[in-house]
Order: structure tokens, then C-alpha cells, then sequence
């Protein structure tokens, strides 16, 4: 019965085949069930072999771990996408400000837009960056921007992603393994490239270069190393945009520069894309203990010699209690509505939030405001009595800490699964790169699909897969009229 | 290039060769067991030699008490503590290799991490057998035998010839003559009875062997148009240049690659004069001073030089 | 008063260490009750020192070292003038609103020890508050400990630190702006002062107050305060890394005569 209400991207109400997935749905009528089980088995192979693994945290069997990919492409019209596009963004724009604001004049704290304890009391908000800029006031370089789709031109932001995400390494793989193992169906359409998406990285971090950088900026991308969950996408990142890939000790600084250890004696970078948290950057300026990071990395980055991607401190624009605020913070610093929804949200912290989210708990999503990956909540409709009892105390206990949202009819994509093609949950995670020249964004992203029947959660983590994600030409032009008068909505 | 690239790059190498070392090892001494006793063969002892020849018996002990083939191959094969067995220099291969993927192609890569994924199917395969076998095992070898191969030969093929490549070589070659000089040393040192006489006619098979292990056999015989005599096998091990896993043939290469980071980085040093050193010693020694200074003394010495080599690179190059 | 302070600070590096970076947060600002006459800090070697000041206003000496080293040696030493204000600190450099300070740090999260002293507290204004709390701390604090070292020397720092924390959770679990302070200390009736730790509130319409609970008092002309953060890691002396093996500190406060 609850399936009847989610909206399903390919197959409409009534049996009719949405006009931009006519030839997928083609393709999958004449395709026998025991091909589309090889070209999996293909895929995998394929996967395995190059060593796209990621590991999980808490597990000790396999430290090394395959994430499902599923062979049908998730289809987004070129319309759909524009509307995407712009709204993504005009949110990175808005998150820049914000924390170019808050690490500096706090203008919006001042105008009682956004509470000064969410800001100051937020445990990913850095006091170290206090009265620092960032260079060309981006803090930001790389987002990911976590989008759920309900129906017919209705998407939503769950999520921001505004440290160090991740995942970009499977839409670019995505692509490559789906072009290897179905060109016919690939030369069938007309799809929006994703491979210049390394080029336009380097360009955009070496467009970000401090003022004393060499004419050709020298970029590093640091990893925690070989036995990080994102290890694979590290190196992958690092060999596509032919940079070093570094770990903290191949690095030094001295005189407030930083410098890489090679063969032939230290050598200066100017960029660092750092994929380590900031707890782990710097043991002189946070976490003593860190052997990850590297002494004195923060005083080059405030001596102006280097430039850190993503800057240090963002995590306080993407939590998920400033989430909420994210339509006031649109407003504040671009005068203009969001384009991109969020999902209506309870903050608990409002007491008569709070009280409408414990009346409604069997209805409800409840997350940590600082939790990630799909731990720490409750998604009510699926949890028992007693799971829902349990989360009730620890909601009490300290409300500050969760937001609650309604459970979303996220949309369903065809999904190859043991049974055969099913429906089964996505979501969508684009990139937005932002560099001196302004913002771009990449025609697709990673689509996470819930391969459980039912099940809402899409991380990796938690046994979520992948598709590779197809934005292409609209079949016919009426797609377009729908929109304009949706965004005037 | 990253030093800790080039220590990578100069490991991986190094734990490629090894894996295949191992391999040949086995393979002999599973040849020699099987000889029936009347040929000179099958002593007994033949296991506990590729232990010896591969420096780990001590290791061995520690957790074993039989010298047998089915627990010496459990050993050499699948122990994952034991820096000499196929599955340890395995592990170590991919794991070097992952850190360092962006220096080398796609394809060397894949190979070793294919090579590993087989290693782990393999074992999953064989291990809970009680006994093992030469057959169970062999496709062990197999996978050992074709990494090395597959990597050897796609460096050689499509790597750039950058300080990436020069690395990798300069672990290889250390790692081959280190192989064949503790091959030889067994051979002299450990195996022959005292009071058998080098060239004793016994032996035979276990020198015929020792040819096989490095494929030498058929060399052996165009270079020398004699039957087997031990000092020319020494000579050939040593001395000839021509022979691609001979000392000489070793260092030849060794003094080139590590002239070539000199020359590319602008700058000669230590390292640089040390391999040169080295060849020019292999190439002025006669096979009679090899056997007035000792065939084991001579070995011995040459293996803290071939060490000595890989500290001074370190001190060079990785810890500036 | 008119005091003097020197603090020596020798670390040695076991196996020597070839590139080496530090935050020294050695040097004293003035504020209302407090005028810092002269100061400065040197260190030996083949050492740079950057001044600068952190992100709570701190004097911050950044110290690189490049070049093999196995000892290092800091000194930091100056005359500072001080005044008693009952406690209560004014005109100090203040980079954040006092709602900062309500932060949790991974040295100061609240445990179940603190909310119950925190809870148990009730009536009067916040300063009353405060004050009990400070009473309470070290009452609590001597109870619960039964390791002699502690009893025999209750001046030790660790302990000083050990309550500056509790008093700081506490404090900010009671709703007030609480932050470590950390500095120099010489007692009305002796001689020789020492490094000492202590805390901060802030009271609304009053300021920011010290507290210094492991001599159950408020800071008086005797304190010499030198740096302020979230927690000890914030203020402390210096932070180094890679770490030394080990350090030897010796500090002389003194009356100027």
C-alpha cells in the first residue's frame, strides 16, 4: 500500500513510460533477465579489478568492500537539470557568504537571522578561523549537495555537504564502466559529459592559488592514507588531476611555507585539497595527538602561502541544524528566494517543536544534528515500539541536538535487483565547484539507490548502491513550460 | 617525485621478485624430493634447504616442528607473517602498489591487484586442507610466477623512463641479486656434506637444480659446452654478464639505473659510487679469487654490499 | 605589585627531530588590573620566533626549528604590574562574544559528576552561584579523591587543571560563559610564586570574573594571567609537534624589589 505514493521516475501513474526513459524502458522489455545479470557480473569484475573499494568503519571481515552498482542509468531531462543547476549554485553562493560572515563581521548574528549559539556552540564552527579570510572569500571549493526528488519537478535539498565530500569518483567510474558495457545503449541518447570534471577541479583549486604561489600552482591532495573508507577516490582523484597524492608525512613547514618531501628535497605547494577532517589538520592548532596532519599547516594558511580546499570551519554551514536556516541564510546575503527546497524540518530545539515531533514520532525521520551517514536516527514509520520508546529518551535527554523531518516519498528508479527489475529508492549527490571564476556545476552526479525493498537509507554504509546518472536532451519541448511557471512558484 | 613514492615504488619491486623467488624455490625442491634416492636425490633434507635458501628456517621453528613438505609449503605459501612467502609479499606488493597506483600504469595495477584477489581466492580454496600438496599449491606458484612476470614485463614495456621506473628497477635488481646469491650460498655452504668434495658426483641433481631455479640450464650449456661443473656455475652466477640473473649481470644494470637518478636529478653521490664500486669488483674478480677468499665469505660480503646499496639510496634520496 | 617572572623551558627530542614547529603562549597582555612592564622570549638554536596573536587574542610566538635538533631551550621573562580587582578582569582583548565560551571541547564535556554538581546548585544571583560552585568544587573534588599524591601536594597543576575544567564545565552547564585560564601565581605570604591555572565566568552585566578553584579564591594582585582559551590545550605554555620526549620546566616569580 505505501508504495502506491512514491513517484516512480520512469514508469507514470497508469502504466505510461516518462518520454525521457522510453528507451531504457525498450531496453529492458527485449533484454533477457540472465544478460542484464552478466553485464552485472561484468561490471563487478570490472570494479573489483581496478580496486574500487571503500572500506567500512566497525566491520572486520571485509576490510575491503564493493559498493553495488546498478547497470540502469538514472535519467534526469536537460530542463530538469537547469532548474537543478541554478538552484545548487545560488545555495553555494549563500554558503560562501555565510561563512565569510560568520568568520568575520557576523552580520547575521547581529540581525537575529540565525541563532548566535547554533554558530557558536556548533562543535564543527572553528574559533581558529576567526577574523581569517579565505582566499576570494571561498571557503567552499567542492561541494556535495544531497537532492531528493517527490514527483514531477519536485526536488529537495536533504543535505549539504561542505567539508570534504565525497563519492565524485564513482560518478566518473560510473560512467566509464557503463560506456564499456552498454555503448548501444549509451550511443542511444544524447548525454551530458562528466569527464571534464578533473579538469575543471584543477582549474578551479589552481584558480584559487595564494598571490605568492609559483605561475603554475602546485596542488597536492593529502589523504589520511591507505586505510581510509575514501582511500580509492583519493588516488583516483589525485592520478585524473595529476597532482601528488600526499599523506601528512610526506609534508613539512617551515618559515610558515608548506613543502612536500621527494626525491630531490622539499618542494612548495601551493594548494593543498585536503581530504582529512580539520580535528586532524593541524596538531599545533586542534587535535594534538593527530598524526594525520601536519604542524604549522594552519599558520601557512593564515600567513597567506597556502590554500587550504576546502578551508578550515565549513562543517558549521552544513550541519544539519543549520540546514533549517538555509532559506533565511539564501535570503539574507543574495536577496532572493531559494530556488531549491528544503524538506520542512523541526528543529527540537523549539519547544513546541519538540513537542509535535514526540506526538508524532511514528511519522516522523529524527536525525542527530551532528550525525551522518544514515546513524544515529530514527525513521519512525519502520522503527518498532521499543526503538521508538528508546529514541524518545535520548530526545529528551537533549533536544538541542536532533531535527525531524516527514519520512519523504523520495522517487524510485528501475533497479536490477535479485528478483528481477524493481523499483527501489535514489537520491542524488551533484558536485559544485566553485573557483575564482565563479561556480560550476557538472551534468550529473552520484545517484545512491536503496537496493532493500522499502528502504529509505541510500549510504554506503549501510549497504546503499550506485547508478550512473544520465542528464540528457528533452525529448520534447514541453517539459520547459512546466518549469518557468514552477519557479515562480 | 614523492620520496616516499620512490620508497614504495623500489618495495613493490622488490616484494614482486621475491613472491616469484619463492615460487622457483619451491618448485626446485619439490623436483629434488621427488627423486628417487638411487639418482642422489631425496635426502630428506631438501626442505629444510629451501627454508635455508630463502632465510627463514629460524622463523620456521618458531612455530614448527617437522620440516616436512606439507608444512613447509603451508609455510612458504600461505603464512602471512613470513616475510618470504607468497602471500606475505604479496600482501605487501598491493599494498606498496596502492599507495603509489598514480605512478604506475592502470594495467600494473590491475595485474598486481588481480594477481592478490587470485592469491586470496586460492587460499580460500586450499588452505583448510589438511595436508598440502605440490598440486594443491601450484596454482600459488602460478600467480606468483605471472605477477612477476606481468609487472616486469609492462614496466619494461610502457612505464616512462622517469625516476618512477628507475626506482622500481633498482628494487628489482637488488631484490634478484640478493635471490641468487643466497641461492648459491646454500649451495655451497649449507648443502654440500663436508666431506663431500665441490663436484662431487652426488650432487648433480642438486646443481642441476640450482640452474633450473634461475633458468639457467640451457644458458649454462651455450656458455660452457661442459657438463656440469660446480665452479663454472659459480662462474656463470657470478661472473657472466651475459647471464640476466647473475651478479655482475645484476649490478651492470643496478649501476645504470642508479646513475640515471644521478644524471636526472643533476646530481652523483654515494649510492651512485657504491654501485659503481660493486660492478667494478664482480668484474675484476677471477673465479680463483672467488674461491681463495671463500665462495661463502665472497657471498656474504656481497650481500652487505647489496644491502649498503639500498641504505645509501634511503639516506639520498628518501630521508632529505 | 610589581612582579617578576622568568619561565625556563628545556625539551629534548629523542631521536632527534629535523623540522620542528611550535605555539608559544608565553607572553602576558595588559589589562585593567594588570600592566605588563616588560616582556620577552627567546629561544637557543638555529630557531626563528614569529610573533602573533591567536584566535582569543593570545601573544603567540610561532617557533620553527630546521636543522637537526635534540635540545631546545625557551625563555620566556619580563616585570609585570598587577592590581587587585576582587577578580572581577576588565579591558582585556576580546576577539569573541562571551557566548562562545559556552562551547563543550573534548577537555571539557560534561560528565555525570558535573551535571549533578551543577544541578544541585540553585538560588541566588549567577555571582552567588559561581561562588558556591567554587566551595563546592574543591569540597567535592577532596572527597572524591583518594590517591595520596594528590592529598600531599593539592598545588600540584595537574590539579589545578583538573578543576579549572570541572569548574569550567559546571559553570557552563549553569548557563555561564566559562573559559581556562592560564598563567602565574604568587600567594600574599610567600616568597617564591609558580605557573598556575585557574578559570574564568562571565556574569551578565558584570563581566568576566576569575575564579581559582584549587585555592578556593578569586584572583587577586598574584595572578598573572597570560593566556585564555576553551580548555588547557588552548592556553597552554607551548604545543609542539612532533613532541619532545621530554621537558623540564622551571619558573621564578617574584616581588621586584
Amino acid at each position: 500500500m505505501l508504495e502506491q505514493s512514491f513517484w516512480d521516475e520512469m514508469n507514470a501513474s497508469g502504466g505510461d513510460v516518462r518520454s525521457v526513459y522510453a528507451k531504457i524502458d525498450a531496453w529492458l522489455r527485449e533484454t533477457p533477465p540472465d544478460v542484464l545479470s552478466a553485464r552485472r557480473s561484468q561490471a563487478e569484475l570490472l570494479f573489483r579489478r581496478i580496486g574500487i573499494t571503500f572500506a567500512v568503519y566497525g566491520s572486520k571481515d571485509a576490510s575491503e568492500r564493493l559498493i553495488p552498482f546498478d547497470i540502469i542509468p538514472r535519467i534526469i531531462s536537460q530542463s530538469e537539470w537547469g532548474l537543478l543547476e541554478r538552484g545548487l549554485v545560488q545555495r553555494v553562493k549563500a554558503i560562501n557568504a555565510f561563512l565569510t560572515d560568520i568568520y568575520g563581521a557576523r552580520e547575521i548574528l547581529r540581525a537575529g537571522v540565525v541563532p548566535d549559539d547554533l554558530v557558536f556552540r556548533n562543535p564543527h564552527f572553528c574559533p581558529q578561523m576567526a577574523g581569517r579570510r579565505a582566499p576570494h572569500d571561498i571557503w567552499v571549493h567542492i561541494a556535495g549537495i544531497d537532492i531528493v526528488r517527490t514527483g514531477e519537478n519536485e526536488f529537495y535539498v536533504l543535505e549539504d555537504n561542505a567539508r570534504t565530500p565525497s563519492g565524485v569518483s564513482y560518478m566518473l567510474e560510473n560512467r566509464e564502466v557503463m560506456m564499456r558495457l552498454l555503448p548501444d545503449l549509451f550511443a542511444a541518447h544524447r548525454i551530458a559529459p562528466v569527464e571534464n570534471y578533473t579538469d575543471l577541479l584543477l582549474n578551479c583549486l589552481r584558480s584559487v592559488a595564494p598571490a605568492t604561489a609559483a605561475r603554475e600552482p602546485v596542488v597536492a591532495l593529502l589523504t589520511p592514507g591507505q586505510f581510509n573508507s575514501a582511500y580509492y577516490e583519493h588516488s583516483f582523484l589525485a592520478d585524473r588531476l595529476g597532482v601528488e597524492l600526499v599523506e601528512g608525512s610526506d609534508l613539512l613547514v617551515r618559515d610558515d611555507v608548506l613543502y612536500m618531501r621527494t626525491t630531490q628535497g622539499p618542494k612548495r605547494i601551493d594548494v593543498l585539497y585536503r581530504r582529512i577532517d580539520d580535528d586532524y589538520l593541524d596538531p599545533l592548532a586542534f587535535r594534538p595527538d593527530s598524526v594525520l596532519g601536519v604542524p604549522g599547516v594552519l599558520n601557512a594558511y593564515h600567513a597567506g602561502n597556502l590554500t587550504l580546499s576546502n578551508a578550515v570551519g565549513t562543517g558549521v554551514a552544513d550541519d544539519k541544524a543549520m540546514y533549517t536556516y538555509m532559506p533565511e541564510i539564501v535570503r539574507f546575503y543574495l536577496g532572493e528566494e531559494a530556488i531549491l527546497k528544503n524538506v520542512p524540518t523541526w528543529r527540537c530545539r523549539e519547544p513546541d517543536a519538540l513537542a509535535y515531533v514526540l506526538d508524532h514520532l511514528h511519522e516522523l525521520v529524527v536525525k542527530e544534528v551532528n550525525g551522518s551517514g544514515g546513524y544515529g536516527m530514527l525513521v519512525g514509520p519502520h522503527a518498532t515500539r521499543e526503538e521508538r520508546a528508546a529514541f524518545r529518551e535520548k530526545l529528551l535527554a537533549d533536544p538541542v541536538n536532533y531535527i525531524a523531518q516527514p519520512t519523504l516519498s523520495l522517487s524510485t528508479c528501475p533497479t536490477f535487483v535479485e528478483s528481477g527489475v524493481a523499483p527501489r529508492h535514489v537520491d542524488l549527490r551533484p558536485f559544485v565547484l566553485t573557483g575564482a571564476n565563479g561556480s560550476r556545476v557538472v551534468p550529473g552526479g552520484l545517484t545512491r539507490v536503496a537496493m532493500r525493498e522499502g528502504s529509505l537509507v541510500v549510504n554506503s554504509s549501510q549497504g546503499g548502491g550506485t547508478k550512473d546518472t544520465w542528464i540528457i536532451e528533452d525529448p520534447d519541448m514541453r517539459a520547459l513550460a512546466s518549469f518557468s511557471s514552477q519557479r515562480s512558484v | 617525485m614523492l620520496a616516499r613514492t620512490a620508497d614504495n615504488l623500489y618495495w613493490l619491486a622488490r616484494y614482486v621478485e621475491r613472491a616469484e623467488f619463492t615460487a622457483r624455490i619451491i618448485d626446485i625442491t619439490s623436483r629434488l624430493a621427488a627423486l628417487p634416492k638411487a639418482y642422489g636425490g631425496a635426502s630428506g633434507a631438501e626442505w629444510e634447504s629451501a627454508l635455508v635458501a630463502l632465510g627463514a628456517h629460524e622463523r620456521f621453528r618458531k612455530t614448527n616442528e617437522v620440516a616436512d613438505e606439507s608444512a613447509v609449503l603451508r609455510f612458504l605459501v600461505f603464512d602471512a607473517d613470513n616475510p618470504s612467502s607468497i602471500r606475505y609479499c604479496m600482501d605487501r606488493a598491493r599494498a606498496n602498489a596502492r599507495a603509489v597506483r598514480t605512478a604506475l600504469t592502470a594495467e600494473m595495477w590491475q595485474g598486481v591487484n588481480s594477481a592478490w584477489i587470485e592469491m586470496l581466492n586460492i587460499e580460500r580454496a586450499v588452505a583448510p586442507f589438511e595436508r598440502m600438496t605440490r598440486d594443491r599449491i601450484d596454482p600459488a606458484l602460478d600467480a606468483a610466477k605471472g605477477m612477476s612476470r606481468d609487472f616486469d614485463g609492462l614496466a619494461y614495456r610502457n612505464m616512462l623512463r622517469n625516476d618512477a621506473y628507475w626506482f622500481s628497477r633498482v628494487g628489482l635488481y637488488t631484490e634478484r641479486a640478493d635471490n641468487t646469491a643466497r641461492l648459491l650460498d646454500v649451495k655451497y655452504h649449507v648443502l654440500l656434506p663436508e666431506t663431500e668434495t665441490v663436484g662431487g658426483s652426488l650432487d648433480y641433481f642438486q646443481w642441476t637444480a640450482i640452474l633450473r631455479a634461475v633458468s639457467a640450464l640451457t644458458a649454462y650449456h651455450w656458455v660452457y659446452r661442459e657438463s656440469i661443473k660446480p665452479w663454472l656455475i659459480a662462474d656463470l652466477l657470478i661472473r657472466k654478464k651475459e647471464m640476466p640473473r647473475s651478479l655482475v649481470s645484476c649490478y651492470d644494470n643496478l649501476a645504470g639505473f642508479v646513475d640515471a637518478i644521478g644524471r636526472a636529478y643533476g646530481q652523483q653521490g654515494p649510492a651512485q659510487r657504491h654501485a659503481r664500486a660493486v660492478l667494478l669488483r664482480l668484474e675484476n674478480t677471477s673465479l680463483d679469487d672467488v674461491f681463495k677468499t671463500g665462495v661463502h665469505e665472497f657471498l656474504s660480503e656481497f650481500i652487505e654490499d647489496n644491502n649498503k646499496l639500498g641504505a645509501l639510496l634511503a639516506e639520498q634520496y628518501l630521508l632529505n | 605589585m610589581r612582579i617578576v617572572i622568568r619561565h625556563e623551558i628545556e625539551q629534548s627530542f629523542e631521536p632527534p627531530v629535523k623540522s620542528l614547529n611550535q605555539a608559544l603562549r608565553l607572553t602576558p597582555r595588559s589589562h585593567e588590573s594588570q600592566h605588563v612592564v616588560r616582556w620577552r622570549v627567546e629561544t637557543d638554536g638555529d630557531s626563528r620566533l614569529r610573533l602573533g596573536e591567536d584566535a582569543f587574542g593570545n601573544v603567540v610566538h610561532a617557533l620553527g626549528v630546521s636543522g637537526v635538533t635534540s635540545q631546545l631551550r625557551i625563555v620566556a621573562e619580563g616585570v609585570v604590574e598587577t592590581f587587585d580587582a576582587a577578580g572581577i578582569v576588565r579591558a582585556t582583548v576580546e576577539r569573541f562574544p562571551p557566548g562562545l565560551f559556552l562551547r563543550d571541547t573534548g577537555l571539557t564535556m560534561p560528565d555525570a559528576p558535573s551535571r549533578e554538581i551543577a544541578a544541585r546548585i540553585s538560588g541566588g544571583n549567577m555571582i552567588e552561584r559561581l561562588h558556591t560552585l567554587l566551595l563546592r568544587l574543591q569540597h567535592g573534588e577532596t572527597e572524591a579523591r583518594d590517591d595520596e599524591a594528590a592529598q600531599t601536594n593539592p598545588q600540584d597543576t595537574d590539579e589545578a587543571e583538573a578543576l579549572a575544567h570541572r569548574f569550567i564545565v559546571c559553570a557552563r552547564l549553569m548557563g555561564a560563559p566559562a573559559r581556562f585560564i592560564a598563567g602565574y601565581v604568587l600567594h600574599p605570604e610567600e616568597r617564591e610564586g609558580k605557573r598556575h591555572v585557574w578559570a574564568e565566568a562571565y556574569v551578565e552585566g558584570v563581566g568576566w570574573i576569575g575564579f581559582d578553584p584549587v585555592n578556593v579564591i578569586c584572583p587577586h594582585d598574584g595572578h598573572v594571567r597570560a593566556a585564555v582559551g576553551l580548555d588547557a590545550l588552548d592556553a597552554g605554555a607551548t604545543r609542539a609537534a612532533p613532541q619532545p620526549l621530554s621537558v623540564a620546566s622551571s619558573v621564578s616569580v617574584r616581588r621586584a624589589d
